[in-house]
């Protein structure tokens, strides 16, 4: 594993997700001094509180100023120094745009964004903190890496594949405790390669971030009320998406639900329905996920019930689509 | 240092003949930000032939200074610079703008060697600036970083946000020009968008401010040298404010904001080159009389 930085069980259970980043990037600028971590005005948010401990004068806080964040650290990755960028997922794929897009990926710069309070988990914060179009913004610049992590194992595999992969990252993380997925980090995290968390033959559900644990929840639960076998892939990788995953899963089970925590147009669900439609391979399909429209406000489990991004909500989606019939003949003027 | 008559007049020669070439490259590729190009040529001239401390035959070497053109438009005189240089061939140049070419009209610093930054979203050459001379602080080296940004462009709010972290850090490695020709592409800059009172603007904002003539090499030189005298302490950075005139060196279309961007035909390209040569005639006139 890139790094050989490692998290138990415990560190998952008792530190929020992006407090195991900020353990993850202490160690590693401990190691290294040509990472620099930067800021606006949110070393605490993003939780550089370890940070500060080890290596102050490599903390860069530009205020709050997110281009200025974004153009700083292409600057400053351009000196050979490798810059972790933090900031709310808004503010760094929205307001700051045009430098991840400019400064960041057309240069093609060795700087890692991790994106904080992703999706809807500062759900009382209102629409203006929710993270709900920056996958599809970020998904579609070239030379990015884009990475949803599903816990605080995940998170700190990814932030060190990051480290040990030159080019830009853009590294989505939520804002408070993640359902615990892992309970270490040795299951075979690699860029790009889908992870089965629960085999399944009838029905294929593909996951990103916190909608992982629910979907592995709603598996368990199905197989033994339904008698159903769900395939679970946490699809970690935005880009460059696991394409041999999703075409194994549209010729297995025929049937694929994606669940993500961000709109339905240009996220997770976007991707795989782009390598379903170029496979040629026909396939019944939902994805779940905010349905081009903003988010309540409240309590995250709270927004992704009210979505239908949790369990229960992902139970009901596989029971409707298993009903689904497809065309197995040529004839298309028919009903199915 | 003192700039000398012989070194002036050699820098008058070598602005000339970039001049020149910056209106031939317009021609080449067949139109051009004629404008503001001529308008920062005497800084380019001067940066890269007496200040930037670079290796043509090593351009990646890390202790290089850092030159950001944040106003990259200006690539019709910056591609000129580069390839009279000797960092890209010459036959570069003649495909400029043109359907293929490594040049396009803001230059890509991962195909053009030289190009420190990849311009042309106005706004941004400043935090990237900052970032180049923080990096240089982080890992204590000595190389400075020089940026140059339009007037029109310090409309954008982002200049502001680099601005303040300059003075935060207090970047004196970063070295600040404002190119300000007047004008921008809808017409003067202080009826589109005042930025008067531009010098306080920029004292308000932490800077050590020098207005000089930007198209008069020694003021420029001079004022060089006291930005340079003062990045040798950590404190506040130093911005050169350049009064300047938009299509600089010729004369029928120098201070008028329709030459921001333009074609030049058979006629004018004659006619424009004659006027290079007046102003150069009467540029080596005042070296001679007051260089020493």
């Amino acid at each position: 594993m890139a790094g050989g930085f490692v998290y138990n069980a415990i560190d998952q259970t008792e530190v929020a997700t992006a407090e195991i980043y900020g353990k993850a990037i202490a160690d590693i600028m401990l190691k290294d001094p040509k990472v620099v971590a930067i800021t606006a005005d949110l070393a605490k948010s993003t939780k550089l509180g370890d940070v500060l401990k080890v290596c102050p004068e490599r903390v860069i806080n530009v205020g709050i100023a997110e281009q200025d964040m974004l153009g700083v650290g292409a600057g400053i990755a351009k000196t050979g120094m490798i810059p972790f960028i933090s900031g709310f997922s808004v503010f760094c794929s929205m307001r700051a745009c045009d430098q991840l897009h400019t400064d960041i990926c057309y240069q093609n710069v060795n700087a890692k964004i991790i994106a904080t309070h992703s999706g809807t988990s500062f759900g009382q914060a209102g629409s203006t903190h929710h993270a709900i179009v920056d996958l599809a913004i970020t998904r579609a610049m070239p030379n990015l890496t884009v990475i949803v992590p599903a816990d605080g194992m995940e998170t700190a595999n990814a932030v060190n594949a990051a480290y040990a992969t030159k080019g830009p990252f853009y590294i989505r993380i939520n804002r408070g405790f993640d359902r615990v997925l892992y309970d270490n980090m040795d299951y075979g995290f690699e860029v790009g390669k889908a992870v089965e968390i629960h085999p399944g033959t009838d029905i294929t559900v593909i996951a990103c971030g916190s909608c992982v644990f629910q979907a592995k929840q709603a598996a368990e639960f199905l197989e033994n009320a339904d008698g159903l076998k769900v395939r679970v892939l946490n699809m970690h990788t935005i880009k460059p998406i696991d394409k041999d995953a999703i075409i194994k899963a549209v010729m297995d089970t025929r049937r694929i639900i994606t669940v993500e925590d961000h709109s339905v147009i240009g996220g997770l669900g976007s991707a795989v329905a782009e390598v379903m439609a170029q496979s040629g391979k026909g396939c019944a399909f939902k994805m779940l996920g905010h349905q081009d429209k903003f988010a309540p406000i409240g309590l995250h489990e709270d927004i992704m019930a009210e979505v239908g991004i949790d369990a229960n909500g992902i139970i009901s989606a596989v029971r409707e689509l298993m009903q689904a019939d497809f065309e197995e003949d040529d004839n298309w003027e028919d009903d199915v | 240092m003192a700039l000398s008559k012989q070194e002036w007049l050699a820098l008058e020669k070598k602005a000339y003949e970039l001049r020149k070439l910056c209106v031939q490259t317009t021609v080449w590729g067949g139109s051009g930000h004629i404008g503001g190009g001529l308008s920062v040529m005497d800084l380019l001239t001067v940066l890269y032939h007496k200040y930037l401390r670079i290796r043509v035959e090593e351009p990646g070497w890390e202790d290089r200074d850092r030159f950001i053109l944040s106003k990259g438009h200006a690539a019709i005189a910056y591609a000129p610079v580069l390839c009279d240089k000797g960092f890209n061939d010459m036959e570069m140049l003649k495909t400029f703008n043109l359907s293929g070419s490594l040049m396009g009209m803001h230059l890509d610093s991962n195909k053009v060697v030289g190009v420190d930054a990849s311009t042309g979203s106005l706004g941004h050459g400043a935090s990237i600036a900052a970032g180049t001379a923080l990096g240089a602080r982080l890992q204590n080296k000595d190389f400075l970083t020089y940026i140059v940004t339009g007037d029109g462009e310090l409309d954008e709010g982002s200049n502001w946000e680099a601005f303040m972290t300059m003075n935060q850090y207090e970047l004196s490695n970063c070295i600040v020009f404002v190119d300000r020709n007047h004008c921008m592409i809808d017409g003067p800059t202080e009826e589109v968008m005042k930025l008067e009172p531009l010098e306080d603007k920029l004292k308000a904002f932490g800077f050590n401010v020098i207005a000089v003539n930007g198209n008069k090499i020694d003021m420029l030189c001079d004022a060089i040298d006291v930005a340079i005298e003062r990045s040798k302490e950590k404190c506040n950075p130093t911005c050169i404010l350049m009064d300047t005139l938009k299509g600089a060196g010729i004369k029928d279309i120098a201070g008028d904001y329709h030459c921001h961007y333009m074609a030049i035909d058979d006629e004018l390209f004659a006619k424009f080159n004659q006027q290079l040569e007046e102003d150069y005639k009467q540029r080596v006139e005042r070296a001679e009389k007051e260089g020493k």
